[in-house]
């Protein structure tokens, strides 16, 4: 039952695709095969956390965001950034001339997302002040982890706090501030400037059934490019600067790692990179890890410093964002009385997030007396196979490849220590043998001149 | 039905949670309603750090069939002395050692029962301890 449940944002170009396997490798979540020479995708498995994106080597794996232009059916067009994006410039470069780029680029607003943080510390605080029988809970933020959790480890969706992430509430809040000022709903469009595939899957169909605040999608290496070649041209030494408001430190370094560890109270960790983040549910899952009472969770390592969409090193951002922080506090105040702030009612009001479901996708069957004998066939197909993981069967590894077959998705041959003992016992010729490995790895890679 | 056997060694604590593990990996594909699958797993869990803290070794049984999972776990070790003592939540007789690694907190007996349909436990002193712990499935 491998119906499509949701957006990705990562999509796999064919033509583009080489067939080198090391998305197939790196895959957390085991949702990626090679077929006919091209990487193809388990889409209900997929997480969106880009780490295919990453290894790519001939970046055939592209980031589906929305065409620019759509900013223009509306007559408010807010540009909604995250801290990352400030982050990725060296400092002489100022936030102003940020701002100015991406008004010259057609955004009449410009706002920070990071100053729903402003009303989201105090209402996850709350939250964990009522939860004690859910702990650890688990922060919402990353989206590939909330995915993550419902693919792999159901029985730790409650564990998640269900609240909306800064971006969702900033959102909210811009638009409600338009509508109060008499513009219409429907002219009003707000676009996220993001730094990872897993942001826009969430935008593009939330968890719930819920509809999002945002309107559309801006990829950050898009702005980031924008911004570079303005700036380094000298077009806004001279422009005015924009009036904005200042973001708490609280919320300039929310996005990186201990962003949230650092405010929730009791005994709180941090951990970042999707595989460590694995290992660590497993023992959550377990009940091995105990008294913690919250733990932030991010994909990327160093979290959104690392968004696949970044451009900048993720140490120099983090290093920039934590020096901002710091300066802010020790310098302003204007941040404790913003305009957001008197909007605190109305969103906490529509601060919850609908039902996050489990749905497990690692079950062999939904009989349970079909998933045993499924079963008994992997165990007995694993002791014919070679246990190297080498992949050459278009499967990350041997495991995959017997539950493959189980699930009739490959057969055995496919792999090639059994298609040498095939051949030895004369149950396939290597013309046979030669033809698997086509079907697996396309034309082209078996007829090459050596 | 599926049948399978682990080994546990006594005062291993690094290895502490692999049966479990291999318990979880095995009815995340066979078992639809996750909360018995966690509760399950974990009553393994505190199981297996029992027999790596007292114990010097010891063996966990698990047979799934589709009505019920049952895990037996056996060891040989110096037994207990009063079942009953033991069963009940904060008693422990860990030593300060095995306490500083964050285990022996004497939950154990008691949770493993809590996370279980049916427990059984008998003991011989100067022998071993037995426990089963069964999970009754719904049939749908």
């Amino acid at each position: 039952m491998e119906q499509k449940i949701f957006h990705h944002a990562l999509k796999i170009q064919k033509d583009r695709c080489i067939g080198c396997s090391h998305c197939m490798n790196i895959c957390p979540t085991e949702a990626i095969r090679v077929k006919n020479g091209k990487a193809d995708l388990f889409e209900n498995r997929c997480i969106d956390c880009g780490e295919c994106f990453r290894v790519c080597p001939v970046n055939a794996i592209i980031i589906e965001q929305d065409d620019f232009n759509k900013i223009f059916q509306y007559k408010h067009r807010i540009a909604l950034l995250p801290a990352v994006l400030i982050g990725q410039f060296p400092e002489d470069i100022k936030t102003s001339q940020i701002y100015n780029v991406l008004i010259d680029l057609g955004f009449t607003d410009v706002y920070e997302a990071e100053h729903g943080v402003d009303i989201l510390k105090n209402s996850m605080k709350a939250y964990a002040d009522n939860h004690d029988q859910n702990k650890p809970l688990i922060s919402s933020f990353c989206p590939a982890v909330i995915r993550l959790i419902q693919v792999k480890f159901p029985a730790l969706v409650d564990h998640i706090i269900p609240q909306h992430p800064p971006l969702d509430i900033a959102a909210v809040y811009y638009k409600q501030k338009l509508v109060n000022q008499g513009v219409d709903e429907s002219d009003i469009g707000i676009f996220y400037v993001t730094p990872c595939a897993s942001k826009i899957a969430a935008i593009k169909s939330p968890v719930g059934d819920e509809i999002s605040p945002i309107n559309g999608v801006i990829n950050m290496d898009f702005i980031y490019n924008k911004v570079y070649t303005s700036v380094k041209r000298g077009d806004y030494d001279k422009v005015q600067k924009l009036k904005a408001e200042r973001l708490s430190p609280e919320g300039t370094v929310w996005s990186l790692t201990n962003g949230e560890a650092d405010i929730m109270q009791g005994r709180c960790l941090a951990i970042d990179g999707v595989h460590n983040v694995m290992d660590f549910l497993e023992k959550v899952e377990n009940e091995e890890i105990k008294d913690v009472d919250f733990l932030e969770l991010r994909a990327c390592d160093e979290s959104c410093a690392g968004g696949v969409l970044t451009a900048q090193n993720r140490f120099l951002t983090v290093e920039r964002l934590r020096k901002r922080a710091d300066y802010i506090k020790s310098n302003y105040s204007d941040y404790n009385n913003k305009d957001i702030l008197n909007y605190s009612e109305y969103l906490n009001s529509k601060i919850t997030l609908g039902k996050i479901k489990p749905r497990s996708m690692m079950k062999l069957d939904e009989n349970m007396a079909e998933a045993m004998k499924k079963m008994r066939r992997v165990k007995e197909i694993l002791k014919c196979l070679p246990d190297v993981d080498c992949g050459a069967c278009g499967a990350p590894n041997c495991q995959a490849l017997a539950e493959d077959i189980v699930q009739e998705r490959a057969v055995i041959n496919h792999c090639i220590f059994i298609q040498r003992i095939f051949e030895k016992k004369g149950i396939i010729d290597w013309e046979e043998s030669r033809k698997i490995m086509q079907e697996i790895w396309g034309e082209e890679k078996l007829n090459r001149k050596c | 039905m599926m049948h399978f056997e682990f080994d546990i060694e006594g005062g291993d604590f690094s290895k502490a949670g692999f049966a479990s593990s291999q318990l979880k990996r095995i009815l995340k594909q066979l078992v639809t309603d996750h909360k018995v699958v966690k509760k399950t797993v974990v009553a393994l869990y505190e199981a297996e750090v029992n027999v790596v803290a007292h114990a010097y070794s010891g063996k966990v049984i698990i047979d799934i069939d589709t009505d019920k999972i049952q895990i037996k776990v056996n060891d040989k070790g110096p037994g207990i002395e009063d079942i009953e003592q033991a069963m009940e939540e904060g008693y422990s007789t860990a030593s300060e050692q095995v306490r500083e690694m964050g285990f022996g907190a004497g939950m154990g007996l008691a949770n493993i029962k809590n996370n279980s349909d049916e427990f059984n436990i008998t003991s011989e002193v100067g022998v071993g301890t037995q426990l089963e712990i069964i999970a009754y499935l719904e049939i749908i």
